[in-house]
């Protein structure tokens, strides 16, 4: 039973919605549109697991004393300054809150996120240097169409040579798009028969166990 | 050099520096900052949550509207919580079995609609299309082509040999470019980020750039 019970629902919701999208009433579409907002709502209670589970992380790792722990407090302190910022900075009286909450985004995290990918740059040229030297035709062929479509979206590109912006455009709308076409046409039916095989129970990988 | 006196500006480079000392090597200021990342973007996380899912789909219908409908998610969302004890917690498989029926259901038809119907169409369209006339239509079979190797490439059902083995050899010169525009972009991408780092501690924090 308790592996009959989900797959009865899965089922059940997964016929009902396929079926849906071929009605296009109102009272049908109003049906879709409350069950995505409950959705919402539920997938929203996952994230609680989420944080339990980092929280879980960093405790153990200042119980324990392990190397570079005191660096856990500040995770969780952040993590608990920026939710209840967030969380109670839109209450009335408490605007103060929120404006820290939005000072918080724009000097701390959005500074850092940007910095973390920025960063991402010398990495990529580095490890782009080491996987394509052209040892094939397939690598020569990525590296020259990644340095043309770089040329081509900075103006030294033109610079060099007038063309380089066409070449670069060509490169993004007919080759690029094709193998994109071609591979979003697999990602396509993947999606597809992955889901019709959710729906009718041919794949049990979530409800644990191995799928057995 | 003139340096900004808003205390903000000043934490804001301070930490952009810690992150960048990681080019240097692995240290303690990057750590610190790495961690604070963590902390500081769970927190939004669990705000953004809140104020766009919570309060919208449950507080407001419940609370204010009095719709006790919508406690019916909520119950179910809990459900999650049943996780953590070890007799019930095979519960926790009916939020998820909810969530993927409906999902599974809600985008399946969608799914093969925009991402292989539409995709062929165009495909189709781009090289059939005489009005494009000389070499739009060219480059139109030739991406047609390119789609029909690049499925090539990923037919496994035989082995590949003889024409098969051709057609997915251009159909992996193909995805090859694809790769490639893509790493270009994404390097470009992350180059315009790092830009946009500089001129904030040029031009915010030390005003050498005005």
């Amino acid at each position: 039973m308790k592996r009959q019970i989900p797959l009865i629902i899965v089922l059940i919701l997964g016929i009902f919605f396929f079926f849906q999208f071929f009605v296009p009433s109102r009272i049908s579409t109003n049906i879709l549109q409350t069950t995505l907002q409950w959705t919402i709502v539920i997938s929203a209670f996952a994230i609680v697991l989420a944080i339990g589970s980092l929280f879980n992380h960093h405790m153990l790792k200042i119980r324990r004393r392990k190397p570079h722990w005191w660096n856990s407090i500040v995770t969780l302190a952040a993590l608990v300054v920026m939710a209840l910022l967030g969380i109670f900075g839109r209450v009335k009286g408490l605007e103060p809150l929120g404006e820290l909450y939005r000072k918080l985004f724009h000097y701390v995290q959005s500074p850092m996120d940007q910095a973390m990918f920025a960063i991402l740059a010398f990495y990529m040229a580095s490890a782009a240097y080491r996987a394509f030297r052209a040892r094939s035709q397939e690598a020569a062929l990525l590296l020259i169409s990644g340095f043309i479509v770089m040329l081509g979206v900075i103006p030294f590109g033109s610079m060099l040579w007038t063309k380089i912006p066409d070449i670069a455009e060509w490169i993004m709308m007919v080759p690029n798009m094709a193998a994109k076409r071609g591979i979003l046409f697999g990602v396509g039916l993947g999606i597809t028969a992955t889901s019709l095989k959710i729906i009718l129970g041919i794949e049990r990988s979530w409800l644990g166990g191995g799928g057995k | 050099m003139i340096f900004s006196t808003n205390p903000w500006v000043w934490i804001a480079a301070i930490l952009t520096l810690c992150i960048f000392s990681f080019l240097y090597k692995e240290n303690a200021f990057y750590r610190f900052a790495e961690h604070l990342f963590v902390g500081v973007s769970a927190g939004y996380g669990v705000a953004i949550y809140w104020n766009n899912a919570i309060v919208p789909n449950l507080y407001v219908p419940v609370f204010h509207q009095h719709n006790y409908w919508f406690i019916i998610p909520g119950l179910i969302g809990m459900m999650f919580f049943f996780r953590f004890s070890a007799k019930t917690g095979w519960l926790i498989l009916i939020p998820l079995a909810v969530l993927l029926g409906t999902g599974s259901g809600v985008y399946l038809a969608p799914t093969f609609q925009a991402d292989v119907l539409k995709q062929m169409q165009s495909a189709i369209a781009d090289a059939t299309n005489l009005e494009l006339g000389g070499w739009g239509l060219v480059w139109g079979l030739v991406a047609f082509v390119g789609v029909l190797t690049t499925l090539s490439y990923f037919f496994f059902s035989r082995e590949q040999k003889g024409a098969l083995k051709i057609s997915a050899n251009i159909g992996i010169w193909f995805i090859m470019i694809g790769f490639g525009a893509s790493f270009g972009n994404t390097v470009m991408a992350r180059v315009s980020l790092l830009i946009g780092r500089v001129q904030f501690l040029l031009t915010d924090w030390i005003h050498i750039i005005k």
